[in-house]
């Protein structure tokens, strides 16, 4: 046996030479896209705090302006359809620069065949999203391309808001001593997904947690100005967002597993598929960042805010580890929380 | 969650932990043979609570990874004809073969698909009646059996524009393997609890006796595999070599007879070569001459393929344990789960994707 030995493996893959699903799957993949190809052509100064939108300051008022494209399948899903989605991901991404979103653009790209009817919910959905989230749809376009060009419905929305008084949010401005809070449980928009998802269908109760952040933002604004960092942990989920941040920062993270609230149903689902919720998607939950001595109040605001019901102080900022995220595992033990490479897979048994 | 945090208890955990130190004297080595085991190894940092004594030695259990290198070639150039389907459990689609892999062939226009199920073939294959679809059957004997289902059910249903391509390894060749390799350094083993449930054990029972190795039939959860170590420990330090059952709650001694029967009906064993570690002999299972028809090895002439393997990496001693992940000078510099120079690195069960992504900052920041 020993003889038959060979010590050897396949040649080296260099980069990818076209583009796959990995590199939009927000993990390692795409932060390489960003970051060797998109920035070394564009490099802009508010690009590059590498923010969910940029903060400009035109005539001594500051503005956040924020762009998205929403592509799911399925269009409708659990819990909702792709227009509240549209809404509510690019008034997060504002709200996350501190600011209180005000308007909208949306741009429809429509796969022809798509009924109508479907297209008027969609529309319907935008509508009554906009509304809860206070935000005015005040300009659009609408494109249709031919069956098989696309996949029923793209949208992108862009939109713009006015950043708060004395609000100076970044990724960058995480430091050693901070505390880290969630505003609920996790993966319940990825998990409600993929439930539905074609080839994947069993019954659940897992509605997506798509929902507008931005006056539970307000809320924590007002009381405590001093708020480090605001991030919504969508694609990439928990752990891709933290390891963003401490990758601007250059700080640490250390996060505590027995902390993180999961639904009991979200965690069996990814007990049967193989995957870690922490890298699942999150469409209405907020990462907030503030100084240690304040995180007891931003807890109570955060808690007594009707989508944070479940908010957790769930880790702290450190100097060790810079960049690096580390977990202390439900059993005690620590391990590190790695940014995922392309697309979280089911395992094979 | 009912059923699993009972097994991932901290007061559980540690007193299994405390146990083990308190009866181990001597130096042993441990392999546990599943992936999946050393993926809760490292993920829950099993070892940290064991005694220094006792060394854990990740063993091949990881089907991707042990898959040829010509297989996956072979499947990759299937996937780039006309006309075809290919199908595949998640990350057999991302594993390097000489020079591309199954998401490259779907970056470039083939179509290429993750099913969950191998039921999902047989739908895939009913609804695209004009396209050959075709299956590449990655597993240990955990998934034969249900992977089998595909060519009983196509012949139930006639359908004939359904093919697999096996490459299903079997454990106990393995394990006889490892324990004849000249440097043998394995003491007892934690036979994967999964694959068990299938086979049951008794085919463990004359390895053990004839190496004069315990094996221990052993879990995934924390507690599981703490406990595993504690049984295999109990029989190396009183100097007994039995195959005894850690996961009752889920493997009987006789396993499941239907799905055996199941394999039996639809498999022959061949001699595979694993990838990293060489030809074994009786360790694979392709189709038998009853189901040829369903071969995709038979249905689809692919010129002979001889792949070489670069002598970057060093898979091989990892996938026999040789060698730790982090002791291979590509670990984290040249090969990363990125950009996988060896398979172990691309699946979640892959040994060295395990010890990238929880503990890296050990060996490389």
């Amino acid at each position: 046996m020993s003889d038959q030995i060979s010590f050897s493996c396949p040649v080296p893959l260099s980069g990818y030479d076209k583009i796959t699903l990995a590199h939009g799957g927000g993990g390692s993949f795409s932060y390489k896209l960003l970051h060797e190809l998109i920035f070394k052509y564009l490099n802009s100064e508010p690009l590059a705090m590498e923010h969910d939108g940029a903060v400009m300051d035109i005539n001594g008022v500051k503005l956040a302006f924020s762009t998205d494209s929403y592509v799911i399948d399925p269009v409708f899903f659990p819990g909702g359809n792709i227009g509240e989605l549209a809404v509510y991901g690019t008034v997060n991404d504002i709200a996350c620069c501190g600011a209180k979103p005000l308007f909208l653009s949306l741009s429809l790209i429509i796969e022809e065949g798509l009924p109508v009817e479907q297209l008027e919910t969609i529309i319907a959905s935008v509508k009554k999203a906009a509304d809860r989230a206070g935000v005015v749809v005040v300009t659009g376009d609408t494109k249709v391309v031919g069956h098989g060009k696309g996949d029923k419905i793209f949208i992108n929305t862009s939109g713009i808001g006015v950043v708060h008084a004395n609000a100076n949010i970044s990724p960058r401005r995480a430091e050693p001593g901070d505390a880290v809070l969630l505003s609920g449980t996790i993966a319940d928009h990825g998990i409600a997904i993929m439930a539905s998802r074609s080839g994947l269908e069993f019954q659940t109760s897992i509605l997506s947690d798509s929902a507008p952040l931005n006056d539970m933002i307000e809320h924590v604004l007002k009381a405590i100005p001093d708020v480090h960092v605001l991030r919504d942990p969508t694609r990439g989920g928990l752990a891709s967002t933290l390891n963003e941040i401490a990758r601007s920062s250059n700080t640490g993270m250390y996060i505590d597993e027995n902390l993180i609230p999961v639904k009991e149903e979200v965690k069996g689902v990814c007990e049967i598929l193989g995957l870690d919720p922490l890298y699942i998607a999150n469409e209405g939950k907020l990462v907030v960042i503030v100084p240690g001595n304040a995180a007891g109040k931003a807890l109570d605001i955060l808690l007594s805010h009707p989508l944070g019901r479940q908010a957790a102080i769930i880790g702290t900022v450190t100097s060790d580890h810079p960049g690096m995220v580390r977990m202390k595992t439900s059993i005690g033990t620590n391990r590190i929380v790695d940014m995922i490479s392309g697309e979280q897979l089911p395992r094979i048994c | 969650m009912k059923f699993v945090d009972e097994y991932r208890d901290a007061g559980l955990v540690n007193s299994i932990a405390s146990e083990i130190k308190k009866i181990t004297t001597r130096q042993w080595n441990i392999m546990e043979i599943c992936g999946g085991q050393t993926h809760s190894i490292v993920r829950y940092g099993l070892d940290e609570l064991l005694p220094r004594e006792i060394t854990l030695i990740h063993g091949p259990g990881c089907p991707v990874c042990v898959t040829p290198l010509e297989l996956i070639d072979r499947a990759i150039v299937i996937a780039s004809l006309p006309g075809i389907i290919m199908t595949s459990y998640g990350d057999m689609l991302r594993v390097p073969g000489s020079s591309s892999d199954l998401l490259r062939v779907k970056a470039s226009g083939g179509d290429v698909r993750m099913v969950y199920s191998p039921l999902d073939v047989l739908q895939i294959a009913e609804h695209n009646p004009g396209k050959q679809v075709v299956f590449f059957a990655v597993g240990f004997e955990t998934t034969a059996p249900a992977n089998a289902m595909i060519v009983t059910e196509a012949r139930r249903r006639n359908l004939t524009n359904v093919s697999v391509l096996s490459a299903h390894v079997l454990v106990p060749p393995a394990i006889e393997a490892i324990l004849s390799a000249r440097d043998a350094s394995v003491n007892a083993f934690l036979a994967a609890g999964h694959v068990c449930t299938v086979m049951g054990y008794t085919e463990y029972e004359p390895l053990a006796e004839k190496y004069n190795v315990p094996i221990v039939v052993t879990g995934f959860e924390p507690a599981d595999i703490l406990q595993g170590i504690l049984m295999a420990v109990k029989e190396l330090e009183s100097g007994s070599h039995r195959v005894l059952n850690q996961y009752a709650r889920a493997v009987t001694r006789e396993g499941n007879l239907p799905a055996q029967r199941l394999i039996r009906e639809v498999y022959q064993v061949v001699d595979r070569k694993w990838r990293g570690i060489g030809t074994i002999p009786s360790s694979g299972l392709d189709l038998n001459d009853n189901y040829a028809e369903f071969d995709a090895a038979k249905r689809f002439r692919v010129d002979t393929i001889l792949a070489s393997e670069s002598e970057k990496c060093l898979a091989g001693k990892v996938l026999q344990g040789l060698i730790k992940p982090s002791s291979c000078p590509a670990f984290g510099t040249e090969c990363s789960p990125d950009h996988p120079l060896g398979a172990p690195m691309v699946s979640s069960e892959g040994a060295c994707a395990a010890y990238y992504r929880f503990r890296k900052s050990e060996s490389h920041v």
